[in-house]
């Protein structure tokens, strides 16, 4: 297991062969004056892997996910998604890429005007107009059978329990065959069943579709079940990085205690 | 004072923006006409109800007050004239803008506020769909053409509404009460009252998405946002209002 310092790119334990399908160097991102969030995060995520970003409420997580996608514009930094510099794209060309990126919010952010059959036949509807009304529900069935919801195609996001809503949105995810798939919190306020049943859906998503993953967690069971790697942000840096049984037996207090 | 001034000048700078990217936006496609049609039906015919019954009611109460004075100079068949130039002119496009102002205008903050604070419209970028080609052109276009509309529609049941006033007191037919108005009506006293029609729809929901658009995080935000649309949509519809009369003073 290995620390880092402020601002220093952390140490690798395994060094991965593989090639690095997003990668982000050196960024900074303050929020009003002086609310500095993220103080130089650097972060590769290599094909087919599945990182686990821990860390407490507040540190950058999900501002560092959020820049991948470009809904906040970091201040200073670098970021590549599958070879391509997000921040110096057009607007065409970011939405190129963000078609081949999945991203599930914490809550589920499902459309409440539109029922679940809706929700998941928009988002394919807009991308892929060539497919007929048929064809679009097939792939509507077929997304939700994959996360095991296909008896509430026709409620409405209000009635759904809070699990419910964040498998329908990642069936919503799936649809358009992200390579990528980025999780806010996907469990948080869940109860400990439902919460497996996500973490196992979303180590289920990863070995059928072979999709990279960056899961931002504060759920211990989650992280232990999901994670290939692991990396802990602290005071907007990645402080220590690892497996899970490297950092359960970290040097460092702090970082053990996640794991207590 | 100074920190007031500053904020509601930034305010005005990003509504100017905010306005600028409709015009950039609405002529690129994809057009989102079923969306354009659904918020016609919800900012337009799920409007009617109230729109009719204050139409009616300002056509009766209209022409209630304005007949003891006109009788006291003989002049009480000026009335049916009086009233529909009156409704025409000023009080249908300004009342039933500031009903829409209410309706509209907040519905459409609370709305667009509320997919704000839930992340909704964040999915919709991420997923690469343009949210405000989808959420605002489509709203603040339904919003430009039914308002003109609902105006239109106020003005005919305002109309009637002076005409039940009138036989309270009297027993005028119909056809005279009609034949009288469209004498005392002019094609211009249409024009100008029509035209400001549009710019009143285009601000109420252009500040309506705009206010739900911008509102920070937050449940509390969704609320502030509705009612500051509504402060703002109506106060606008006032500068908009003068401002047409003086042009239309200068012009017609």
């Amino acid at each position: 297991m290995i620390k880092e310092k402020e601002n220093t790119e952390p140490k690798k334990t395994k060094e991965k062969s593989k090639t690095p399908i997003i990668q982000i160097k050196d960024l900074h991102k303050t929020f009003g004056v002086d609310n500095e969030v993220l103080k130089g995060v650097n972060l590769t995520v290599n094909q087919g892997e599945d990182l686990v970003i821990l860390g407490r409420s507040g540190s950058g997580k999900s501002v560092t996910i959020k820049c991948i996608v470009g809904l906040i514009v970091p201040d200073k930094g670098e970021i590549k998604v599958f070879d391509e510099d997000v921040l110096n794209l057009t607007k065409p060309e970011l939405n190129e890429i963000r078609v081949r990126i999945g991203f599930l919010f914490q809550s589920g952010a499902l459309y409440d005007s539109m029922s679940v059959r809706e929700n998941l036949a928009f988002t394919l509807k807009k991308h892929k107009r060539e497919l007929t009304a048929e064809e679009v529900e097939n792939e509507v069935i077929e997304a939700l059978d994959n996360v095991g919801l296909s008896d509430a195609i026709d409620k409405m996001p209000s009635e759904l329990s809070g699990g419910m809503q964040k498998r329908i949105g990642l069936a919503r995810t799936l649809i358009l065959k992200p390579e990528i798939i980025l999780y806010d919190e996907p469990t948080t306020g869940l109860d400990t069943i439902t919460s497996r049943e996500i973490s196992e859906l979303i180590l289920d998503i990863k070995h059928k579709r072979k999709t990279t993953s960056i899961i931002i967690t504060h759920d211990m069971a989650c992280a232990k079940l999901t994670a290939d790697r692991i990396m802990v942000l602290k005071d907007g840096v990645i402080h220590a990085e690892g497996t899970y049984e490297e950092l359960e037996k970290d040097e460092d207090e702090w970082v053990r205690s996640f794991f207590e | 004072m100074i920190f007031t001034l500053k904020n509601t000048f930034t305010e005005i700078g990003s509504a100017t923006l905010f306005a600028k990217q409709f015009f950039k936006e609405v002529f690129i496609p994809p057009y989102e006409a079923k969306e354009f049609l659904k918020q016609c039906y919800v900012i337009g015919y799920k409007s009617l109800p109230l729109v009719a019954i204050t139409g009616f009611i300002m056509g009766l109460v209209l022409t209630l007050q304005s007949r003891p004075t006109l009788v006291k100079f003989g002049a009480e068949s000026w009335l049916p004239g009086m009233v529909a130039l009156s409704l025409i002119r000023e009080i249908a496009p300004v009342i039933t803008a500031l009903i829409c102002a209410g309706k509209i205008s907040s519905g459409i903050g609370a709305e667009l506020g509320s997919m704000k604070v839930t992340e909704q419209i964040d999915a919709m970028e991420v997923s690469a769909i343009n949210p405000y080609n989808y959420l605002v052109v489509t709203r603040i276009l339904a919003c430009t053409i039914m308002v003109p509309i609902l105006v239109i529609f106020a003005d005919a049941i305002g109309i009637i509404g002076g005409y039940v006033g009138i036989n309270i007191h009297g027993d005028v037919n119909f056809y005279r009460y009609l034949t009288q108005i469209l004498q005392s009506l002019e094609f211009l006293d249409l024009i100008p009252a029509t035209i400001k029609t549009f710019f009143f729809g285009f601000f109420i929901g252009m500040i309506g998405c705009f206010k739900g658009f911008n509102a920070s995080n937050g449940t509390e935000s969704v609320g502030k946002a509705a009612n500051s649309a509504v402060v703002t949509a109506s106060l606008t519809i006032f500068i908009l209002d003068m401002v047409a009369v003086q042009i239309t003073d200068l012009f017609f």
